[in-house]
């Protein structure tokens, strides 16, 4: 039973235009995905605990104009991420000057479990790549999006 | 170049990766190597003792605490966070080879003013002029023990001084057998205390040299090693082959290729369950039995030279006595020199004391007067080591011997030969089985003794700095504080 991304992202967590255009907004807007597709139980403390890591790293924007606002809490009940793509841009601070246009929030369950985390860990390292951000940014539909996750995204 | 790298945040699940990719394509860019151990959620990924000995210098992307961070305490650094490694890796690397070339580390400013991590990436590559990162197997060996030590000292330290004071403030004589818990008195809650801390020295150093090697997973297996070095008295040294051993198996189990739906369940149920079970196995039977048939065969070895030439005897005595601290030969010295007192023969145990006082006495000194072929941990740890000398406690030496075996400990036995052999000429004497000064006034010709001691202490001191002088590689001057620092981080 290999861990594949679809288990982690589903096309209903994609969201190719976001329509919030403040930090908090976003992060809630995407976090409802998650929570109607059950995959967090509490949605209000999973919200607290990525603003807690927003607070105190100062933010995860990055220059590339990818944001990762994410958290590790009892309220996830299954490792996933919701991405998003913002025409006009969302400022997530961190080391970066300008707003960022592709989101991914990523909930990790509290527990350890190493499978997912490491999924989620190859999706941390494809981002670093300009082809890999380009592909998303292209993307016609979530399926799409869902198509270069499977080809890039993987264990 | 060949570089490593350390990437680490506090959740652990985004930009320690990020930072990693970023770090590895940009090395990949220019042509270097690198190797990047990530400290994430999924475990550390590990760079290798290879990769560690092969680079020239070292990243840090971390803004959280580096595990093993002495690992790399030998190279040229840089510390960044890793939002800086991600975004401008570029940057990173010029800093990178420019410390490689100067053979220096660069902290950054808000890391030196002590943030998390603690400001480690200090220790400059120090003579390192002919190629930092010579590093040998030598080199991970003494890494992986002065981990050990840096987790053990504090043991040793705490129980040292305890015992000292309930020598101190007990009857020097009785106090080891009273019990604390039968009939309260301030000497046998003291003793009781510090005693219970010693035993703590075998199980740590052999955990925390298993975790130096094999990260968490060696921990349990080191500890239990340990503790059955201590059941079957193979004193510090069984610790040491017990800590390398469990640090070895875990090292050899990960290398086995799990299926992945199990990789979960592998650092916390089968590295533990199977390296526990294999290296008790072994520490019971291929290092106990011969332990004790060895302790055997020397008792009666011992016992048969009776008191041919005292001199001699003293001197074999004293050998034996610094050889292994505590471990078995020198309890067999020990358990000699106090089974002769019950006959009224009270020369041997004199120079048991004697030769039991010269290693931590002696190292005091070499600590006090050549600190340089010291870490900073050494020279703390030599103030200590003057009270447990003085109180006869020679564990004292351990966390010395542990850190660098082949220099110090003959050493030591050179020392302790000399005090032991000089006690036996002097005709010192002594009745009592412990004490250190606070039974001087029981030595028979005390003077004389204290000048055995002192001839001791000071050929001990010499001793370690000769072996330390002569035999150093430019690698290991450098490292005064982070094994400290990765201790209390």
């Amino acid at each position: 039973m290999d861990l594949t991304i679809d288990d982690v992202i589903t096309p209903d967590l994609i969201i190719l235009d976001l329509e919030a255009t403040e930090r908090d907004a976003a992060i809630a807007e995407m976090a409802d995905r998650l929570v109607a597709e059950g995959r967090i139980s509490d949605r209000d403390a999973y919200i607290n605990a990525v603003l807690e890591r927003e607070r105190e790293g100062g933010g995860t924007g990055m220059e590339m104009g990818v944001a990762i606002p994410h958290a590790k809490s009892e309220a996830v009940k299954n490792a996933s991420v919701a991405v998003a793509r913002s025409a006009q841009g969302v400022d997530f601070g961190g080391d970066s000057e300008q707003p960022s246009t592709l989101l991914f929030l990523i909930a990790a369950p509290a527990g350890g479990d190493d499978l997912h985390i490491r999924l989620l860990s190859r999706l941390s390292r494809r981002l670093i790549h300009e082809s890999f951000r380009q592909k998303l940014y292209d993307a016609s539909s979530p399926d799409d999006v869902m198509d270069t996750l499977r080809e890039e995204v993987k264990l | 170049m060949r570089f490593v790298a350390v990437t680490a945040c506090p959740t652990g699940i985004a930009h320690t990766y990020m930072a990693a990719e970023a770090l590895e394509e940009e090395a990949r860019k220019r042509g270097h190597e690198i190797a990047v151990e990530t400290q994430g959620s999924a475990g550390a990924e590990k760079v290798s003792d290879s990769d560690i000995s092969g680079a020239v210098g070292v990243i840090f992307a971390v803004d959280t605490n580096v595990d093993g961070r002495e690992r790399f305490s030998h190279l040229p650094s840089v510390e960044v966070t890793p939002g800086e490694a991600i975004n401008n890796a570029a940057t990173v690397l010029d800093r990178a080879e420019q410390a490689v070339e100067e053979g220096v580390s660069q902290a950054p400013a808000e890391a030196a003013t002590g943030g998390a991590g603690g400001g480690g990436a200090v220790a400059a590559g120090g003579g390192g002029g002919d190629g930092p990162g010579r590093s040998s197997k030598g080199g991970a060996v003494r890494q992986w023990l002065m981990t050990g030590v840096s987790y053990m000292l504090p043991f040793v330290t705490a129980g040292g001084i305890l015992i000292a004071l309930a020598f101190l403030v007990g009857d020097a004589v009785t106090v080891v057998d009273e019990n604390v818990y039968e009939s309260f008195s301030w000497g046998a809650l003291l003793f009781k205390i510090g005693g219970t801390a010693f035993s703590m020295i075998g199980p740590i150093l052999a955990g925390f040299i298993a975790y130096a090697m094999a990260d968490r997973p060696g921990i349990a297996p080191g500890i239990v090693s340990g503790l059955i070095a201590n059941e079957i008295g193979a004193g510090f040294l069984g610790a040491i082959i017990g800590g390398l051993l469990a640090g070895a198996v875990v090292i050899g189990l990960k290398r086995i290729p799990f299926p992945t739906s199990l990789r979960s369940l592998l650092p916390v149920l089968f590295y533990p369950l199977i390296a526990t079970f294999v290296v008790g196995t072994l520490m019971i039977l291929v290092v106990g039995e011969p332990i004790a048939a060895a302790t055997e065969a020397l008792t009666t070895w011992l016992e048969g030279m009776g008191t041919a030439n005292a001199i001699v005897l003293g001197v074999i005595l004293g050998l034996m006595m610094a050889f292994d601290m505590g471990g078995p030969v020198n309890k067999v010295a020990y358990f000699f020199g106090v089974g002769l007192i019950a006959e009224n023969v009270t020369a041997p145990m004199a120079a048991v004391m004697a030769a039991g006082m010269t290693p931590p006495l002696g190292l005091a000194l070499a600590t006090a007067v050549r600190k340089r072929v010291f870490n900073v941990q050494e020279q703390e740890a030599g103030k200590a080591a003057w009270v447990m000398g003085a109180s006869f406690i020679t564990e004292g030496a351990i966390p010395f011997a542990a850190a660098d075996p082949i220099r110090v400990i003959p050493a030591l036995m050179l020392g302790s030969a000399v005090a032991g052999g000089l006690s036996m000429a002097f005709d010192a004497t002594l009745g009592a089985p412990h004490g250190g000064i606070f039974v001087f006034p029981l030595v028979g010709n005390p003077v004389l003794y204290i000048l055995a001691i002192a001839i001791g202490a000071v050929v001990t001191a010499v001793g370690v700095v000769v072996l330390k002088e002569f035999h150093r590689q430019p690698d290991e001057i450098a490292d005064p504080t982070t094994t400290t620092e990765a201790a209390s981080a």
